[in-house]
């Protein structure tokens, strides 16, 4: 062809032409291991064992063949990382920088090898990996080596986690790879990462490079496989961070894989972002934004903006030039230096596209799409008349394929933005400032763009609110992922609580008029809904009193009553500083009624004072913070402002300990509202009635109603519904250690954050009874890139 | 542009007309009433250009023999431009020799492109320069560019700038470089600027009329998108970034906001609008980058010297050296070529 066209010919049409990147160093490298690929333990390439075929998905044609890990691999790799961990750990956060900052220039120095490599193995356009996805793996590098260095200073409390166990999905191999290697090393964990079955040679490759620049043995080990080893490392018992990155359906059997077992966990999960064109928007950089968000990486990519909504007084001319736009791209041969769009990753994903697309067709969905060629590919499309009813707009579909759906004001366009169970980004086009950081405060979403989309840097968090997941990954908050706080353990552990008798008690006595403990829903006084009381039990098993037997409506009503007090979240710190103090001031006048119903369950008189006093001190140690638990401005790319916000989680069940009945209470409760959080709480099971006694103290604080809810009973029965329920954000159990575990694990529902403990563990009156580790976990952190110049 | 301002200019009467198949812009652009919602309320994100202008051109690779292809677009469609105040009569007329002959003869034979009688897309120099340069010219068929109006600075009455003009053209000129008056856009005078290039448009005559919009001191890209738009709409024939005196001169970016600004005002009219980027492009990768530019956002009409020109003095001699290299495969040294 090269042989026969003249200049003439190329000045009529005008076309590129061909312009293929050469791939030889790298073919001839994979024939150099025909063999096959074993796996890296230990610092060496096992002999590789039941091997698998990897493809090119542009093409077809085998690349590799890579090993089936087996439990005995997994074994082998998690024992070599064991083994290397505490010398690693144990080596000056400097060393450790050295030897990261060594990754980062091998990385470079091999940038073009591994592009090359990472476009034959997964599909994506040469352009991508070569000016997107391998610069973002060295930058992740040198940050990290960075965190390293000046670890101790800035962490100086937190140790590593361990071992970690990781797996990693086929979207962005390497750069996957790279946000969970880095920090994890940095922090001084080792590690055995698993890489996806599609795409597991840039993850092989760069372990022969590792191995090049003198990283330790056993610091970074790689087990290839399907989702049996992937599971195997993740369920393995010498693993004590697990992090995953991949399909939420993944997500959530990890979840209930691990529960109970201890081990730390985070989950980057799928999305369904929104992206929102407002009226006032540059349209042209919105499409723009489409092409660099939703038909990026063949829209494989967790994050990107599928759901397009757009406001209806320009909806003709944004879909205009989105469909102009669209017939420009090119689809077509992933090393083509022109290239827009490759291969999907696999013919088993490209049938998913299809058959969703199909769905969406069959539901009404108008499809306008470019040009692919035959093979593993699938054109851009843009789906138009598509509801959020629709299949489109709820699935995730993992392709190139972007749908759109109109709104009339801002209101409606977060309604629809947040019309989803996932999280994890959103892209908002507007020239209105006002209107921009307004939206994005109110969508629900980790990450937000402000007109930009797909922004990525090591020193900014990264990671989903809902079901797209928990934990950041990048900057000082993807750090704080790959640390541990000194965790209390108990002498002995809390015990099952006695079983709670709903039949009339022994004579309650008193001379005062009765008293009856209702439960406390909406800010309002209310009966139990099964109509029984349960005899709380004071000093030597004597009754001193009732308490309402909720069960699972009364926390449906709670979980509502918080959902509808949404406006504390809105307040100021300054204005729920104001209530908290207020809240203190009204029980320190009630101190001593407080200090003799403690007495009343057995405490003496100095135990609580004791009590009474440090809830006061603790109420004004969160009042004092409700106001000052800033954010950051994270350092990103030049001309940007990179905002880290910290956000309530939102609605938060909190299961008390036995113990500490009124203190336990106020130290869990507290930090939540003063972040914002509604709450709904479980007191003390044995001992309710000093938690029931602040319902009072709330009422008299201006405390808005919803805000604190209070649900007394069973406490294991009452957590689980909560657990259960979809519309909670977060739940912090303090009981039994199995209690814990099943905590964990109904949690799994909608992903839910979850914090639990032994409830014996900790001393409330002590240091660990608070500190900034309770507004951690109190808060997420939303991520607001705004890019500026004019 | 908003879906209201398509209904506004066909309330003016302002109807989609037919191109000339052969994607000339012959037939001059007519223009239109002065129609402030066509801009004013245009929203242009310069983050966004930015990026955009910045992966554009990683985006698309030409190699081999398509990249020797397209820079022999290139230099049809480069204005060969000398605008020096120590230009002399001479100078003129060997820039003009080498408009005539852009490319030594091995190159042109090695291109196979013998029978082309490639030439630049114009000549562009200061009025009193035209007749030199229309002498020299003569019988080639490349047109004499004229800058007039004051240029670069254009703060001279407007009668005198307007007798420029009709001087220009009467010396032979075929088309004409006008600057604009920054300060009607600096202070939101449109109607003034309007004006201005319209009574411009008119002293031009048959003359195509390029409006220089000095980009470079507009420095807002809303102010760009506005001063192209009313340009446009007052009949330039081609919107053109720089002198090539000012502080900046023709950038990526800029020239993308220009040419969305051109396509709204096609989209809006039927009416084709040609474009020049001026000043600060000196390589063969700027050429590239500029026709990747034109093609992505305006497709292949846009690759003609009908409707885009580089306005550029020593672009040709890069261009040159790599064309030299894809014939011999050697790198080329610039003392074996004609100077300009």
């Amino acid at each position: 062809m090269n042989s026969t066209i003249t200049i003439a010919d190329i000045l009529a049409r005008m076309e590129y032409g061909p312009a293929p990147e050469d791939p030889s160093i790298v073919s001839d490298w994979l024939t150099r291991h025909q063999a096959g690929f074993g796996h890296f333990i230990d610092g060496c390439f096992a002999a590789p064992t039941d091997p698998f075929e990897v493809a090119n998905p542009a093409t077809g044609a085998p690349l590799a063949r890579v090993s089936q890990g087996s439990a005995a691999d997994v074994d082998a790799a998690v024992a070599a990382a064991r083994a290397a961990q505490p010398k690693w750990a144990a080596m000056p956060g400097h060393e450790r920088a050295r030897h990261l900052y060594a990754l980062a220039r091998h990385v470079q120095q091999h940038a073009r090898f591994l592009a090359v490599l990472e476009t034959m193995d997964n599909g994506k356009p040469i352009r991508e990996s070569r000016d997107i996805d391998i610069p973002l793996v060295v930058r992740h590098f040198y940050h990290h080596a960075g965190w390293a260095e000046i670890l101790a200073d800035e962490f100086p409390d937190a140790r590593p986690h361990g071992v970690c166990g990781q797996v990693i999905p086929w979207n962005f191999p390497l750069l996957m790879l790279a946000w969970k290697v880095a920090p994890a090393l940095a922090a001084g964990n080792t590690v055995v990462l698993k890489p996806a079955e599609y795409t597991p040679l840039t993850a092989l490759a760069f372990a022969g490079i590792a191995h090049e620049a003198g990283l330790p043995k056993g610091v970074l080990n790689i087990v290839t496989g399907d989702g049996r080893t992937g599971a195997a490392l993740t369920g393995h018992d010498g693993v004590d961070k697990v992090a995953f990155t991949g399909s939420t359906e993944v997500g959530r059997q990890i979840r209930r894989q691990i529960a109970g077992s201890g081990k730390a966990l985070t989950l980057e999960l799928g999305g369904k972002s929104p992206f929102i064109v407002f009226a006032d928007a540059d349209l042209d950089a919105a499409v723009e934004g489409v092409v660099e968000s939703t038909w990026f990486n063949q829209g494989q990519v967790c994050c990107a903006g599928a759901r397009l909504l757009v406001a209806e007084a320009v909806v003709p001319r944004f879909e205009a030039l989105l469909k102009a736009r669209l017939s420009t791209l090119i689809t077509a041969d992933p090393l083509d230096k022109s290239t827009d769009i490759g291969a999907i990753v696999h013919p088993v994903q490209l049938a998913r596209i299809r058959a969703l697309v199909a769905q969406g067709v069959a539901e009404g969905a108008q499809l306008h799409q470019g040009q692919a060629p035959e093979g593993c590919f699938y054109p851009p499309t843009l789906a138009t008349g598509v509801a959020p009813a629709s299949t489109l707009a709820c699935e995730e579909i993992f392709g190139p394929v972007a749908t759109l759906t109109t709104f009339r004001t801002p209101s409606e366009a977060v309604a629809l933005a947040n019309n989803t169970r996932y999280g994890l980004a959103a892209t908002i086009w507007s020239e209105n400032i006002n209107l921009a950081i307004d939206i994005a405060a109110k969508v629900k979403a980790g990450v937000v763009w402000i007109n930009a989309a797909n922004l990525f840097d090591a020193g900014a968090g990264f990671g989903g609110y809902r079901e797209s997941g928990f934990g950041r990954e990048g900057g000082r908050e993807g750090m704080g992922a790959y640390l541990r706080d000194a965790r209390p353990t108990a002498k002995k552990a809390e015990a099952v609580p006695v079983a709670l008798q709903a039949t009339p008690a022994d004579a309650i006595g008193g001379t005062g008029i009765d008293r009856t403990a209702k439960l406390y829903v909406g800010g309002r006084q209310v009966r139990p809904d099964c109509g029984y009381s349960y005899a709380v039990l004071g000093a030597k098993e004597r009754p001193i009193g009732l308490a309402g037997l909720g069960n699972r409506k009364d926390i449906r009503n709670a979980v509502e009553a918080a959902r509808k007090a949404q406006g504390w979240g809105a307040q100021t710190g300054h204005n729920r500083a104001q209530i908290l103090y207020y809240t203190a001031e009204n029980l320190s006048a009630r101190a001593v009624e407080f200090e003799a119903r403690l007495k009343q369950f057995g405490h003496s008189a100095v135990a609580a004072r004791d009590e009474v006093e440090i809830s006061i001190r603790r109420i004004f140690w969160y009042a004092a913070w409700a106001d000052k638990f800033d954010g950051a401005v994270h350092q990103t790319k030049s001309n940007h402002v990179t905002l880290a916000m910290n956000e309530p989680l939102g609605t938060l069940g909190i299961a008390c300990p036995a113990r500490a009945p009124l203190l336990g209470f106020v130290s869990l409760v507290l930090p939540a509202i003063a972040m914002g959080n509604r709450v709904v709480a479980i007191p003390s099971q044995p001992h309710p009635l000093a938690a029931t006694d602040l319902y009072q103290v709330f009422d008299t604080s201006d405390l808005p109603a919803g805000v604190v809810n209070i649900v007394t009973g069973e406490l294991d029965a009452l957590a689980k519904t909560l657990a259960e329920h979809d519309d909670v954000e977060g739940i912090w159990y303090f009981g039994t250690v199995e209690g814990g575990t099943m905590i964990e694990r109904a949690s799994a529902g909608n992903l839910k954050q979850t914090w639990t403990e032994d409830g014996a563990a900790r001393d409330w009156g002590g240091r660990d009874g608070q500190g900034q580790a309770f507004l951690s976990r109190a808060t997420q952190v939303k991520n607001i890139w705004i890019p500026y110049g004019e | 542009m908003t879906a209201e301002t398509v209904e506004l200019a066909h309330a003016l009467g302002v109807g989609a007309a037919e191109r000339p198949a052969d994607g000339s812009n012959a037939h001059r652009n007519p223009g239109t009433p002065l129609m402030l919602e066509m801009f004013a309320a245009h929203a242009v994100n310069r983050s966004a250009a930015e990026r955009r202008a910045a992966t554009l051109v990683l985006r698309r690779s030409v190699k081999k023999i398509w990249q020797a292809g397209w820079l022999v677009n290139a230099i049809r469609c480069i204005d060969l431009t000398t605008l020096a105040g120590d230009d002399t009569a001479d100078r003129v007329t060997r820039l003009c020799a080498k408009a005539r002959r852009p490319l030594a003869r091995h190159i042109v034979e090695g291109l196979g492109i013998a029978e082309m009688n490639l030439t630049t897309g114009a000549v562009c120099v200061y009025p009193t320069m035209v007749a030199a340069a229309v002498r020299a010219l003569s019988g080639s068929g490349i047109p004499v560019a004229s800058v007039a109006t004051g240029f670069p600075a254009g703060l001279m009455p407007l009668p005198l700038r307007l007798a420029e003009i009709r001087y220009a053209v009467d010396q032979g000129a075929a088309e004409i470089d006008i600057v604009i008056t920054r300060e009607h856009v600096l202070n939101g005078n449109w109607s003034a600027l309007y004006d201005e290039v319209c009574a411009m448009r008119e002293a031009c005559g048959p003359a195509h009329m390029k409006a220089i919009l000095a980009t470079g001191d507009l420095e807002t890209l809303r102010n760009v998108y506005a001063a192209s738009m009313v340009a446009m709409q007052a009949g330039a024939d081609f919107i053109k970034t720089s002198t090539g005196k000012e502080g900046i001169n023709a950038t990526l970016p800029v020239s993308l906001v220009m040419l969305r600004a051109l396509r709204d005002y096609g989209d809006l009219t039927g009416h084709v609008v040609g474009f020049k980027p001026a000043g600060g492009m000196r390589t063969a990768k700027d050429a590239l980058n500029w026709q990747v530019l034109m093609k992505e956002e305006l497709g292949n009409d846009w690759l003609s010297p009908h409707l885009f020109r580089l306005g550029a003095s020593s672009m040709l001699a890069d261009i040159e050296r790599q064309l030299d290299h894809h014939v011999t495969g050697r790198y080329a040294a610039s003392s074996r070529h004609a100077l300009a």
